[in-house]
């Protein structure tokens, strides 16, 4: 292992690590805001600064960095009869294992550099008569490792692992015993009640996890998340090639997250806050850390799989490619570092959305109850993932001896596919920074009759709001 | 293969470490312990506590539990046909089916003997 790479890995590790530690903190500030928005109430305003004389309130970003401080100074507590050395185990194991299932998500295409320039040219795009570059970088795949041409490839991937999706598997099973440790060691009725609904929630949903995925995995036909990627790139996105593994992984994710609508575990109504009711201080925040950084990564494998991981729709590794079966509408040649940047900042784009619906998701619905659960997840999402198993192998091997026709047809459709998606992204930011500059305005929409009567008597106040 | 492990092992340190660190700096930051009857009780929901965590659990969650490995053993033999569907073609995916029709007798069996009720 060369010191290049050594610091390569480190640096890497920094950025997926980084990234979770953050949007998991921020998220635990847009939670709150999205609720309060949600709610039509007042959201995060009491943590100030007084600069001056002037009260900085910075529409409540300064709660997470008070939660931390108060977290850390509040007195840490131990049940006398707790079992010492579980107690201590329980947040260490929850926190840690989050920030392992990193390793081997891809968060940008590989990039193929010059072995012994310490600046490459990456201006200069030396294209071919069929405009693909002549510096070794295939529009497809990666470079070789001894290419011809001298480059090194860097893979933006901590541990490229051939067993990819299982090794998040394994590394998610543990979850469960951080949470199981956790509420058998703290001595407590309620905590040992949400430790064993929360291993028995996330065990049966682990089932609907993996069977949705296998779907994903015979059209893809490789484990590997990178490879992955590279059929979303070359084809259409997995929303598009599997709709229901999509929703049926979506929901199972939400469930071995332990949030809303799944969050039985830790339901404040019945079991005070389930597994770590008996946690305090920092100890406490591990556990909430470490839901906001699962939400936090099961984004991230949520659009590695099916919403493209880094892909950009005609944007390939040689430049930008607008191409509808064999006719081609534009093309625009880009280094290669360029793109695969590009790359890398879309791929957290989109789990930042994903987060951002996931947030969403949370205040809008209601929680299940516990045998409701158990149904959803046996009855329901289970032999719906075997049934998209049977559609998958059929359709698919079908399409497969159908012939050329069809095999055309369906590469059109992938493209318009791509075009769907770029005008949906296009759309979606343009209303972003639409949204970001134009003024705000409250709307009230009366849906229940209680409030339907309220209005009729002459409605009730409303004032600006604040932060 | 160094390339390849190296990082991971790298990755499961630094995490290790992490939690490690909030862990410390909780025990050794946090705020002055003073023990009192009241804070020393388990804490549910402020009625009198009958002590510790002994109780008779449900028998459902150990079902669930046997459930979830037969279940999860089949997705792992299900994992390599998946990655070589394409090659095996009708036959492959006849036996896959044969496979799978099994597991769904299975589930069938266990939901008819009311294995997954929880309403009682």
């Amino acid at each position: 292992m060369t010191a290049t790479l050594l610091l390569a890995t480190i640096v890497k590790i920094l950025i997926m690590v980084m990234f979770v530690l953050n949007l998991a903190a921020i998220l635990t500030w847009a939670d709150r805001r999205q609720s309060s928005m949600i709610q039509d109430r007042v959201g995060p305003n009491r943590a100030v600064i007084k600069i001056f004389g002037k009260e900085l309130r910075l529409a409540g970003l300064l709660h997470p960095l008070a939660d931390g401080l108060k977290f850390f100074t509040k007195e840490d507590f131990m049940p006398p009869n707790a079992d010492r050395l579980l107690f201590t185990l329980a947040p260490i194991m929850a926190m840690g294992m989050v920030f392992t299932l990193v390793a081997t998500i891809p968060f940008g295409d590989t990039i193929c550099l010059h072995q012994f320039r310490l600046f490459p040219d990456f201006w200069h795009v030396h294209t071919g008569p069929h405009g693909e570059l002549l510096d070794g970088v295939e529009r497809w795949g990666t470079c070789a490792a001894d290419s011809r041409n001298g480059y090194a490839p860097l893979e933006l991937v901590v541990a490229p692992l051939g067993v990819g999706i299982l090794y998040v598997f394994a590394m998610s099973g543990q979850g469960i015993i951080g949470a199981a440790i956790a509420g058998w060691s703290s001595d407590n009725k309620f905590s040992l009640m949400g430790a064993l609904r929360a291993a028995s929630q996330m065990v049966s949903y682990e089932v609907t996890l993996g069977m949705s995925l296998v779907g994903a995995m015979m059209i893809y036909g490789t484990v590997r998340l990178d490879d992955m990627v590279r059929w979303q790139q070359e084809h259409a996105w997995g929303i598009f090639v599997q709709p229901l593994a999509f929703f049926l992984f979506f929901a199972a994710a939400v469930a071995e997250n332990k949030r809303i609508p799944f969050d039985l575990p830790e339901a404040e109504s019945e079991l005070v806050s389930g597994y770590f009711t008996e946690y305090a201080g920092m100890k406490f925040g591990m556990f909430y850390f470490a839901e906001y950084a699962e939400v936090v990564t099961g984004s991230m494998l949520l659009v590695t799989i099916f919403l493209g991981g880094w892909a950009l729709p005609f944007f390939h590794r040689d430049g930008l490619l607008v191409q509808f079966g064999d006719t081609t509408l534009l093309r625009v040649a880009i280094p290669h570092v360029f793109v695969t940047l590009l790359g890398v900042l879309a791929f957290f784009g989109k789990v930042i959305v994903v987060c951002w619906i996931q947030v969403f998701v949370r205040w809008s619905l209601p929680r299940f109850r516990y045998d409701q659960l158990m149904k959803l997840g046996w009855r329901l999402l289970l032999p719906a993932s075997l049934a998209n198993i049977l559609v998958t192998g059929v359709v698919w091997l079908a399409v497969d001896k159908a012939g050329s026709a069809a095999s055309d047809g369906l590469r059109i459709a992938a493209d318009v596919t791509q075009a769907v998606v770029a005008m949906a992204m296009t759309y979606l930011i343009g209303r972003g920074v639409v949204g970001m500059f134009g003024t705000v305005t409250h709307e009230r929409n009366i849906i229940g009759t209680s409030a339907g009567i309220a209005a009729r008597r002459g409605g009730t106040k409303t004032e600006p709001m604040q932060a | 293969m160094i390339a390849t492990y190296a990082p991971l092992f790298m990755l499961l340190f630094f995490a290790a470490f992490l939690a490690s660190v909030f862990y410390v700096a909780a025990t050794f930051l946090g705020g002055q312990k003073k023990p009192n009857p009241g804070k020393q009780a388990p804490f549910e929901c402020g009625s009198e506590s009958s002590g510790g965590r002994h109780l008779k659990l449900s028998v459902k969650f150990y079902l669930t539990a046997i459930l979830f490995v037969v279940f999860d053993i089949e997705a792992v033999f299900v994992y390599p046909w998946a990655i070589h569907f394409r090659a095996l073609g009708w036959l492959g995916l006849a036996e896959m089916l044969g496979f799978l029709a099994v597991l769904v007798v299975a589930l069938v069996y266990v939901w008819r003997k009311g294995a997954l009720e929880w309403e009682t």
